[in-house]
């Protein structure tokens, strides 16, 4: 029943194994040109384990930035995070010894899974939430340490493979419109990030979008509920 | 020294990366009942998120010079069209991406 319960966990995680492969491979290359061996590819998707964090630490890294400006810069892309543990606050409560590898490991994706899926027979959630985020973490470590050792020398075209975490989100955006019958916190979600990336530039726009996000959930719940009281 | 200072950007990427994905539950978790607004908020979040991961995928896009995101809108319309038809998770994502990357690789 266990190794059932594995495989499952595996089918679920095939697309971001697939993401993680690539997308790792390609933070290896860029950290390998910039003169960082296989060490530094481990030692760093081992600890931080944030895709988009570890883009921008290769950029850091070669412009010799001040230690000050990586740390704004990675709250800038990593803010996006305080959101997952405020959703998996109740999930996660009772993982007992599991907990902190479970928040250290909590990337979108993972969350993206987790907040999705319904655990196979045979596991109960915590266990199946602990699964997928080693999994995930074992994928992106193996696609950045592969990437740095084949460097740029692949002789398959995987351009555009990159798009398998963005069809991810769309997937689970549809799953979750599916499931759910009040639309309005995709629609906020949604409209309140394009408009904020319009306003505030790619650069900026996490932190607004987060707060406008958080705002209007506010709202619409009191809204909500002078509906229902009526 | 420039293999410190490397050093250094690393576990300050590292320790900032942590916080955020520790910062909810040092603040709520410990025993303490879970303020209402939170775990309503907790709820619909994950509804909100997706939209605005979908965006932050989508970031990079230049609207203003070729190919316009025409390949990253056609392929997103794909898998949702998919997924809203037979509502298969592996399908959705993996005709998707072969789409897309067929239109990046061939078309545009």
């Amino acid at each position: 029943m266990r190794k059932k319960a594995l495989l499952t966990v595996f089918k679920d995680t095939i697309p971001v194994l697939t993401g993680y492969l690539f997308l790792g491979a390609g933070f290896g290359i860029l950290l390998g040109e910039s003169g960082y061996g296989i060490g530094w590819a481990f030692f760093m998707s081992l600890f931080m384990f944030a895709g988009s964090g570890q883009y921008l630490a290769v950029n850091l890294l070669a412009t010799h930035a001040s230690l000050i400006s990586s740390a704004i810069a990675t709250l800038l892309v990593n803010a996006r995070h305080i959101f997952y543990g405020i959703s998996l606050i109740e999930t996660y409560q009772d993982a007992g010894k599991k907990k902190p590898y479970m928040i250290f490991a909590l990337t979108d994706e993972t969350y993206s899974l987790v907040t999705q899926n319904q655990p196979p027979e045979g596991i109960s959630r915590n266990q199946y939430c602990f699964l997928v985020s080693l999994f995930d973490h074992i994928y992106w470590i193996a696609g950045c340490v592969l990437g740095n050792i084949a460097g740029s020398t692949l002789p398959i075209n995987f351009e555009g493979v990159e798009f398998v975490l963005t069809a991810l989100f769309v997937t689970m955006f549809v799953e979750q419109w599916l499931t759910h019958k009040d639309h309005r916190p995709a629609i906020i979600g949604l409209g309140s990030t394009v408009i904020c990336l319009l306003i505030f530039g790619r650069e900026l726009f996490l932190i607004p979008a987060m707060a406008v996000i958080a705002l209007l959930l506010t709202i619409s719940r009191k809204t909500g509920r002078r509906v229902t009281d009526a | 020294m420039p293999e410190l200072h490397s050093v250094l950007i690393i576990v300050v990427a590292t320790l900032v990366t942590m916080a955020t994905r520790f910062l909810p539950f040092l603040v709520f978790g410990k025993g303490k009942k879970t303020p209402d607004m939170i775990v309503y908020l907790g709820k619909v979040l994950p509804c909100a998120i997706m939209g605005m991961l979908v965006i932050y995928c989508l970031k990079d896009i230049s609207f203003l010079t070729a190919p316009y995101g025409i390949p990253e809108l056609i392929g997103c319309a794909v898998v949702a069209l998919l997924h809203l038809w037979k509502r298969n998770t592996l399908l959705s994502i993996g005709v998707g991406t072969v789409f897309y990357m067929l239109l990046v690789q061939l078309v545009f």
